[in-house]
């Protein structure tokens, strides 16, 4: 984009160029023009202001867990018992943690072969179709998905899934089966993976888009497959950005509220199987905000998740887009 | 470099001769490529009207002719890059020594084996020199090992006139060659998977003069071995290389032969007022 | 000689190939799922009464009313922040664009919007509670808009940069050379050219408030009548569903299935309405 910030800066400037006296209108019209800029300026500061407001305000109000008891005790402690003031997010955070890769190992691989078939083999007529697909997918309210998942998933991870693992699988530790619902990590793993398949998607598509076409006719003239271009020129290439789309995706699915809650089972301990229930961080907040007020330090507690999460997701947030903004250039979708 | 054909060295000093040749004797061994009533369609706008166009083989076959003629929409059907286009489709045949590289059993990536492309702007892959040129012989695991690989990228290097200057460097990307190294790179990475043919889509029109004039003479030296077909806009770069000239307008081939004969006694109105630069 | 042969290469592209079709498929497969289940089991409970009335006594154990206040509750809410939101957006988005370009200022305010774009609705809820802590504003509609308004500016001047971007710059550069200001370019032309984009942004963020739960939960709180004022509770579809969802009746629970369908109705509207829309004000836009 051009510089617009050259002449057209001084308004003076633009007056001399061609007008020998201000006139009324003119300078009314200028005026206008300077005002409208000072408002937009500031209100442009909004978007800056807010996360330093934000970060500052879940500290501020999370700061008594935080100072109560040692910080190794509240981030590894496993008891929960907020009447006895006593805050252990361990097992909270390991829930986070199992559904958020489960859900991302089942995302990743489809999301990759969806994104570069659109990119490197589809029509234009294919891409048109599918556009809406994704469009759409990604609409869809949270808490469909999580009908969805009450409806579809839970069972099919009850009836089908477990008992499979059960039988063939009983050797693997974190596959074995310890409960008889599906209310369980691999159903949450499985509604993420639906939900952010679509933003992981385009933004690997942006990414394998960037790449010229020069390149890629540059393999095929000597004979190579597409799937070798893909392989020898595409992905090298991109390699960086595939990486931060999938961690943006992660970042995405490790906020997911109410879909997760709705199928995760909410139970307040370390898992160690994707067939056990869990009890996602998003989750915890969500679940109690009822109760925050009329326990002592409860709302510092909930707060504090939240801070949590915004931590986390705020580093894994800056460091894809940074990654990405290089590769995209300025800004993407 | 390549095995067939030995009788048509005997042969070539025919082809500069003023006899125009039969038509539709595939089995000739002086024409390469024979185009038979070649139409190319993007869409439903038509590029390429029934051409029929017969290349002869070591020889530079140059196509000429006012923008937007079809000149790379015809060469691009010879190396089956046309339908990389979404929505590219033609009808009739291209046979390359008898065989239409259109048939249903033919394989597109063997096709652009035999046939190589320079493109008008070098694409160096996001690789090393040496990784640029080994590419094509890894693609199609030409060499049994290492030093054997090694060797033939020194080979084409040299070929390519690139060799003495980035010899020592040759694991350096690609990317920090000048673009007339570049271009040469290009075309050492297209020799490498021993082609029969050369394509060049106006190879020096994104090059500085000295560069240009580099690409050119190597094309003259390759032309022993190599059938070349090179697509220009500029009439002079024509004369310094056709050995063959084909001249089209708006689609169609106006007119095609020996240099000599096309340049000097052109026989369509068309081609004359190409020639006198009326456009 | 140059035919097809069963050669390793080609097997491996034949076998990608296989892969990308069943990834697309599973894609593919997952919205058709998800749509139909929706409406398999959300259709039979759909009946006039859930759209038009609000819960009557003893809703929540089986007895009459409909969802009549969610719907409602919703509309104002998502109405509301998007209204507030495109206040902030389309200033933002303009000055980035116009004013701001490259600089460095402009990068930073770049990176803030993409860092909350990407913050999670649970987080502006647990916002959303400290601010209204703060300055004493209980649960309700204004609490619900403001937090929505936060969560869809990011959404919202995203859109729109991404169209004002597209914008031609010789557009710009006629209507400066006639000697407009720029804000004047800013309003009238820029804002035309952009007006397919502004509604589609519009409507996107339109549709993401008013499918979000985790945002409205601390917040705007849940009541069983039409919302009348902004300072008392509202509920929403998306925590009527929940809500309906967790009582342990399934005559309710199947209610939930079948608020949860015209929560989608709605935004399936939105959605295509969007796309309508955007091609049928392209008329005026310069290509």
């Amino acid at each position: 984009m051009e510089d617009r910030n050259g002449i057209f800066k001084s308004k003076s400037l633009v007056l001399a160029e061609g007008r020998l006296q201000t006139r009324p209108s003119a300078d009314g019209r200028a005026r206008a023009d300077r005002n409208a800029r000072r408002a937009f300026s500031i209100i442009t500061m909004l978007p800056v202001l807010l996360i330093a407001v934000i970060s500052v305000a879940l500290i501020w109000r999370a700061w008594p867990v935080v100072g109560d008891q040692p910080l190794s005790k509240t981030i590894f402690g496993v008891a929960w018992r907020p009447e006895e003031g006593s805050f252990g997010f361990w097992p909270f955070i390991t829930g986070t943690a199992w559904v958020t890769m489960v859900g991302m190992l089942l995302a990743v691989f489809p999301c990759i072969m969806v994104s570069l078939y659109l990119s490197e083999y589809a029509h234009t007529a294919t891409r048109s179709l599918a556009k809406p697909v994704l469009d759409l997918l990604a609409a869809i309210p949270p808490v469909v998905y999580g009908v969805w998942g009450l409806l579809a998933i839970v069972p099919f991870v009850e009836h089908v899934l477990a008992p499979f693992a059960k039988r063939w699988l009983g050797a693997v530790p974190i596959l074995a089966v310890n409960q008889p619902t599906g209310f369980s990590i691999l159903a949450g793993g499985i509604v993420l993976a639906v939900m952010v398949a679509p933003f992981i998607i385009s933004v690997l598509y942006e990414i394998f888009a960037t790449v010229p076409d020069d390149l890629r006719h540059a393999s095929l003239a000597v004979g190579a497959t597409r799937w070798q271009t893909i392989r020898s020129v595409v992905i090298p290439r991109v390699l960086p950005g595939i990486v931060a789309g999938v961690v943006l995706g992660a970042s995405r699915a490790l906020g997911e509220t109410i879909a997760v809650l709705m199928v995760i089972g909410n139970v307040a301990k370390v898992p160690s199987s994707v067939f056990d229930p869990a009890y996602p961080l998003p989750a915890l907040i969500a679940n109690n905000y009822g109760d925050m007020m009329s326990i002592p330090l409860y709302d510092a507690a909930l707060l504090g998740a939240a801070l949590v999460l915004l931590v986390v997701i705020l580093f894994f947030n800056m460091a894809s887009t940074l990654v990405l903004q290089q590769l995209l250039g300025r800004q993407w979708t | 470099m390549n095995g067939a054909n030995m009788e048509a060295d005997a042969r070539t000093t025919d082809l500069n001769t003023p006899t125009q040749r039969a038509r539709g004797s595939t089995a000739d061994a002086d024409i390469h490529i024979e185009v038979r009533n070649l139409n190319a369609f993007y869409g439903s706008i038509q590029a390429l009207k029934n051409i029929n166009l017969e290349v002869p083989r070591r020889q530079i076959t140059v196509i000429m002719g006012p923008s937007g003629c079809g000149k790379s929409t015809l060469l691009k059907t010879f190396n089956r890059f046309l339908e990389l286009t979404d929505g590219a489709r033609i009808t009739g045949e291209v046979l390359l020594d008898g065989q239409d590289i259109y048939g249903s059993q033919v394989d597109e990536t063997e096709v652009r084996k035999r046939v190589g492309l320079l493109a008008q702007r070098p694409s160096a892959l996001p690789m090393s020199i040496y990784e640029n040129v080994a590419y094509g012989m890894h693609i199609h695991r030409l060499k049994r090992n290492r030093r054997e690989y090694k060797d033939s990228v020194r080979h084409y290097l040299e070929i390519a006139g690139l060799w003495e200057e980035v010899h020592k460097r040759l694991h350096d990307p690609a990317t920090s060659l000048s673009i007339g190294q570049q271009q040469r790179l290009c075309l050492a990475r297209g020799l490498a998977v021993e082609p029969e043919i050369i394509l060049g889509d106006e190879p020096t029109s994104a090059l500085d003069p000295i560069s240009s004039q580099n690409i050119e003479r190597r094309l003259l030296d390759l032309k022993k071995d190599y059938t070349t077909v090179i697509v220009t806009h500029t009439l002079r770069q024509a004369k310094r290389l056709a050995d063959f000239v084909v001249y089209m307008y708006l689609g169609e081939v106006i007119e095609s032969g020996p240099a000599g004969e096309v340049f000097n006694q052109p026989k369509h109105e068309r081609t004359r007022a190409y020639l006198e630069g009326q456009f | 000689m140059i035919t097809k042969r069963w050669s390793r290469r080609r097997i491996t592209e034949a076998f990608v190939k296989g892969m990308m079709f069943i990834s697309l498929a599973l894609v593919a497969a997952s919205l058709g799922v998800i749509l139909w289940t929706v409406i398999i089991r959300g259709l039979p409970a759909l009946t006039w009464d859930m759209v038009t009335q609000t819960p009557k006594g003893g809703y929540y154990m089986g007895k009459a009313g409909g969802v009549l206040n969610a719907i409602i509750g919703s509309l104002y809410l998502a109405g509301g922040g998007t209204a507030m939101a495109l206040l902030f957006s389309l200033p933002i988005a303009l000055y980035l664009e116009t004013y701001l370009g490259d600089s460095t200022w402009g990068r930073y305010v770049r990176l803030s919007l993409d860092v909350l774009w990407g913050i999670p609705s649970i987080v502006y809820g647990a916002f959303g509670f400290t601010l209204m802590l703060a300055i004493g504003l209980r649960a309700s509609l204004l609490a619900g808009i403001i937090v929505l308004s936060l969560l869809e500016l990011p959404i919202m001047v995203r859109a729109m940069d991404e169209v004002i971007r597209r914008m031609p710059v010789d557009l710009e550069q006629a209507a400066l050379a006639l000697g407009s200001t720029k804000l004047e370019v800013a309003l009238r032309v820029v804002t035309r050219q952009m007006l397919p984009g502004i509604v589609t942004a519009i409507l996107l963020a339109f549709g993401r408030g008013i499918g979000d739960a985790a945002s409205v939960l601390f917040t705007a709180g849940y009541t069983d009548r039409i919302p009348t004022s902004l300072l008392r509770p509202t509920a929403s579809l998306p925590l009527a569903v929940f809500f309906q969802l967790a009582t342990p009746y399934p005559e309710v629970q199947r209610r939930g299935y079948a608020s949860a369908l015209i929560l989608t109705i709605i935004v399936l509207i939105v959605s295509l309405g969007s796309r309508w829309m955007s091609s049928r004000l392209n008329k005026y836009t310069v290509k």
